[in-house]
C-alpha cells in the first residue's frame, strides 16, 4: 500500500480544516479572557430556580462598574463580567443580590488590572516562540538534517493554527474565551505534535540506515505504515482520557481539556499525514 | 535472568504496596456485602508515626491543595516606590512583604504565602491566602500601609508586683504617651554587631527632625521604656539608658542575629513605607473547587478504566499486564505528589489524567515493536528484548520534547520573561512528573512483568 501517493489529498484535508479557522482568525479573531485584557468576573450561585438577566444586574450597579455580560454558567449559577472592579464594588453587588434573592454565594471573583494582562500577553508570545525554537533545534540536531527540523516545525504550526482557528470559531459562536490555560494547552499541543512526528522520523532514519539504496519516498511510506497502528492506538488512549475530562470533568477545565483534545487529534494526524508528506516533497524538490 | 526478574518483580510489588498505602486518602471507609461475604473496614492512611532509634518520625501524607481547589484568595499588589530612594527599594519591598506576612499571621490564616518580586523596576507582592471566608476583611488587612510609632510606656503608680507577674498585659496596664515620633522620622534600621561585646544589636538612624525629637524624648525620659509599635501592636519596648542627641541609636538586648535582622526589617517597614495597590485579585469559593475535583477525579477514573479495557481488547494478556503497570503508575504518581508536596491544582489534575493517557504510549510502542520482530521471524525471547531496546530509542527521543516543554511551563529559574502563574506551573509539574514516571513504568515495570508472565505461545 502506498499511502504517500495520496499526499496532495492529505494537504487538501489539512486545508479543509485550516481555511475556515484562518478565515475566522482574521475575521473574528480570538476572544481573550480577562487574563489578557483586564476586567472582572464574578461567578455567583443564587437559590434554586432563580434567573438573572443583564437588565436586572445593570439596575443594581452604576456606570463605573462597566457591566459587560451576564451569563448562565450552571444550575442557578451566573457569571457577571465587567471592567476591573474593587472588592467593595463586588460586595455591594452581592449584598444587593442577597437582599433581592435570599442568598448569593460568590463562587469565584477575579479582577485583573491592565498592566498585568499586557505582561501576560508578552510572556505568552515569548513562551510559544521559545518552545518552537527549542523543538526545532532539538529535532534538527537529533536527525542531523535541516529538513527534518523544518518539516517537524511546519507540522507543529499546522496543529497550532488548527487549534487557534477552532477556538476562534468556538469563541465567535459559543463565546469561548482564550485564557492562560489555553496557552498551556497550546504549548502542550506543540510538544504532542513533535512527539508523534519524532516517532515516525525515528523509523525513517532506522530504515534508511538498514536499506540505504531504497528511494526515500518508499522508505517514508514504510515508516508511516509501520508506525500507524502504534500512532492510532496511542491516540485512542489519550483521546479516551481527554474525552472523559471534557464530558465529565466539570465546567472549570472543560475548554482547557477541549483544547488539549483538539491538539491531540491534529497532532496525531499531522505526524503521519503532514510532516512526512512535507518531508517527501522537500526531498524531491531540493535534491 | 529469570531469578533476577523475580527479584525485581518483588521489589516492584513492595514499592507498589507502599505507594498505594501512601496515596490512599486519610479516611476511606470500605463497606460492601456480596453473597454473605461482608466487609466493613477503613482503608485510610493517616501517615507514619513511629519511634526509631530514639527518634520520633511523624509524617502525614496529604495532598497539598492549590487555591483553586480548597478555595481562597490570591492578590497581586504593586508597591509604589516613588517615595523611596533607589538604594533602599529592595529593603523597602522586603519590609512590606514581612509586614503583610505578620498581619495575616496575626489574623490567623494558616500557611500564608507572600512573595516579593522585582521585575525591572516593577515591585510586586503576590499574596496567597487559603480558605479565607471574608475576602474584604483580608484585603483591608493587606492593603494598608505600615505605620510605625514610638510611644512612651508609663507604668501605673502602684502595684509594681502585679506588673512583674503579668507581663502579658504590659500594653494594657501601662499608660501610653504619644511622642510625635514615628516611622516618618526614622531613616533606616540596620542589624549590627556591638564593637565592644560583639553582640547583635539593632542600629537606628533618624533624620534631622527625628534626631531632635529623639534627643528631647531621651533627655526627658531617662530610664523609661520607649515602646515601638508596628500597626498599633507593640514590637518591643527598650529602656532609654541615656540621652541620645546625634540621631544614631542602638537597641541592645539578648538578641540573636536572626532576631536582629527580623526587627530591622520590621522597623524599616515603618521607615520606608510603601503604599500598595491591588493589581489583580482572584477569589475562589471552596464549594466550586470541591465539586470540580470530584468531577475530574471521576472523569479520570472512568477514562483509566476505558483505557485498560482498550489495551486488553487490543493486546490480550499483555494488555492486562500493561493495565496493571498503569495502575501502578497511577499509584506511584499520587504517592510522589504526596511525598514531594506537589501542590495540586485543577489544571494539575488534568495534567495527571493526560499523562496517564501518555504513559500507555511507551507500552504500545514496545508491544508493536515486539509484534514486528516476531513477524520478522525472531524467536520470542529475542523479539521481546529487541522490541524493548529499539522502542526505547524512539520513546526517549519523543519524550525529550515534552520534558522541555514542561520545563518552559514550570519556569524553574523564575525568568521574568516567562509565565509564573501557579496554575500553569501546576500543570507543567504534573506533566513533567507524569512523563518521567511514565518512562520508568513503561520500561522497567512492563518489561519485568512480561519477562515473568508471558510465555511463547505455540501457534
Amino acid at each position: 500500500m502506498n499511502l504517500l501517493k495520496y499526499r496532495y489529498l492529505y494537504f487538501a484535508i489539512s486545508l479543509l480544516f485550516l481555511i475556515p479557522g484562518i478565515f475566522s482568525l482574521f475575521k473574528y479573531g480570538l476572544k481573550p479572557s480577562i487574563d489578557f485584557v483586564g476586567g472582572a468576573l464574578i461567578e455567583i450561585k443564587l437559590p434554586e430556580n432563580t434567573n438573572l438577566t443583564f437588565a436586572q444586574v445593570d439596575e443594581l450597579v452604576d456606570e463605573e462598574f462597566g457591566l459587560s455580560a451576564v451569563q448562565k454558567s450552571g444550575d442557578s449559577q451566573f457569571m457577571i463580567k465587567s471592567k476591573e472592579v474593587s472588592e467593595e464594588q463586588k460586595s455591594d453587588l452581592t449584598t444587593q443580590l442577597t437582599q433581592q434573592y435570599g442568598a448569593a454565594e460568590v463562587l469565584r471573583f477575579e479582577s485583573v488590572g491592565p498592566s498585568i494582562s499586557k505582561e501576560l500577553l508578552s510572556k505568552t508570545i515569548v513562551a510559544i516562540a521559545l518552545v518552537s525554537v527549542i523543538i526545532a533545534i532539538y529535532v534538527w540536531r537529533q536527525f542531523k538534517e535541516l529538513k527534518f527540523g523544518v518539516t517537524a516545525v511546519m507540522a507543529m504550526f499546522h496543529d497550532s493554527l488548527i487549534l487557534l482557528g477552532s477556538f476562534s470559531l468556538l469563541g465567535h459562536f459559543y463565546g469561548v474565551e482564550v485564557d492562560v490555560l489555553f496557552v498551556t494547552a497550546m504549548l502542550t499541543t506543540l510538544s504532542f505534535s513533535v512527539h508523534d512526528t519524532i516517532v515516525v522520523y525515528d523509523r525513517i532514519r532506522e530504515l534508511n540506515r538498514k536499506h540505504p539504496r531504497i528511494q526515500f519516498e518508499e522508505l517514508a511510506n514504510t515508516a508511516v505504515l509501520e508506525t500507524l497502528t502504534r500512532s492510532i492506538n496511542n491516540s485512542v488512549t489519550i483521546i479516551v482520557m481527554l474525552l472523559a475530562l471534557v464530558l465529565l470533568g466539570g465546567s472549570t477545565i472543560k475548554w482547557f481539556s477541549t483544547a488539549l483534545l483538539i491538539g491531540a487529534v491534529t497532532g496525531t494526524y499531522s505526524s503521519s499525514f503532514t510532516a512526512v508528506p512535507l518531508l517527501v516533497e522537500w526531498t524531491k524538490r531540493f535534491k | 535472568m529469570k531469578q533476577k526478574s523475580i527479584k525485581r518483580f518483588l521489589v516492584i510489588l513492595v514499592l507498589f504496596f507502599v505507594a498505594s498505602w501512601i496515596s490512599l486518602p486519610e479516611s476511606l471507609p470500605v463497606k460492601f456485602d456480596i453473597g454473605g461475604w461482608s466487609v466493613d473496614t477503613d482503608l485510610g492512611t493517616s501517615g507514619i508515626h513511629f519511634t526509631f532509634l530514639g527518634r520520633t518520625i511523624d509524617k502525614k501524607f496529604e495532598f497539598k491543595q492549590g487555591l483553586d481547589i480548597q478555595g481562597g484568595m490570591q492578590v497581586v499588589l504593586e508597591a509604589d516606590m516613588s517615595g523611596i530612594q533607589e538604594e533602599d527599594k529592595a529593603q523597602a519591598l522586603e519590609s512590606a512583604r514581612e509586614v503583610i506576612l505578620r498581619r495575616v499571621d496575626l489574623y490567623g490564616i494558616a500557611e500564608p504565602v507572600v512573595q516579593a518580586s522585582d521585575d525591572y523596576g516593577q515591585y510586586r507582592l503576590m499574596v496567597e491566602l487559603a480558605g479565607v471566608s471574608n475576602p474584604a476583611q483580608a484585603l483591608a488587612l493587606i492593603g494598608q500601609t505600615a505605620q510605625l510609632d514610638f510611644k512612651l510606656l508609663i507604668p501605673p503608680e502602684v502595684d509594681e508586683q502585679e506588673l512583674a507577674t503579668d507581663s502579658a498585659g504590659l500594653e494594657t496596664s501601662m499608660e501610653l504617651v504619644d511622642t510625635g515620633l514615628s516611622g516618618a522620622q526614622l531613616k533606616r534600621a540596620q542589624p549590627a554587631l556591638n564593637p565592644q561585646t560583639n553582640e547583635p544589636e539593632v542600629s537606628l538612624q533618624f533624620n534631622e527632625e527625628g534626631a531632635r525629637l529623639f534627643g528631647e524624648i531621651t533627655t526627658d525620659n531617662e530610664n523609661q521604656m520607649l515602646g515601638i509599635f508596628l500597626d498599633q501592636s507593640l514590637l518591643m519596648a527598650p529602656t532609654i539608658q541615656q540621652p541620645i542627641l546625634t540621631g544614631q541609636a542602638v537597641i541592645t538586648g539578648q538578641f540573636t542575629l536572626e532576631e536582629v535582622k527580623q526587627l530591622s526589617i520590621q522597623l524599616n517597614a515603618g521607615a520606608l513605607p510603601v503604599p500598595i495597590k491591588v493589581l489583580e485579585q482572584r477569589t475562589i469559593g471552596a464549594s466550586l473547587g470541591n465539586e470540580s475535583v470530584f468531577l475530574s477525579v471521576r472523569a479520570g477514573a472512568i477514562g483509566l478504566a476505558l483505557v485498560m479495557c482498550f489495551m486488553i481488547l487490543v493486546y490480550g494478556f499483555r494488555g492486562v499486564l500493561a493495565s496493571f503497570a498503569l495502575l501502578m503508575y497511577a499509584m506511584f504518581t499520587m504517592a510522589i505528589y504526596k511525598i514531594l508536596g506537589v501542590t495540586l491544582t485543577l489544571p494539575g489534575i488534568a495534567g495527571l489524567i493526560l499523562s496517564i493517557g501518555m504513559a500507555v504510549d511507551a507500552n504500545i510502542l514496545i508491544f508493536e515493536r515486539m509484534k514486528e520482530e516476531m513477524r520478522a521471524g525472531k524467536p520470542f525471547a529475542a523479539a521481546m528484548e529487541l522490541g524493548f531496546g529499539r522502542a526505547w530509542d524512539s520513546i526517549k527521543d519523543a519524550n525529550v520534547t515534552t520534558i522541555l516543554t514542561a520545563l518552559v511551563l514550570i519556569n524553574p529559574f523564575n525568568f521574568s520573561f516567562l509565565n509564573t502563574s501557579g496554575l500553569v506551573r501546576g500543570f507543567g509539574i504534573t506533566l513533567l512528573i507524569g512523563v518521567l514516571l511514565g518512562l520508568i513504568t513503561g520500561v522497567v515495570i512492563t518489561r519485568t512483568l512480561i519477562r515473568l508472565f508471558v510465555r511463547e505461545r505455540t501457534k
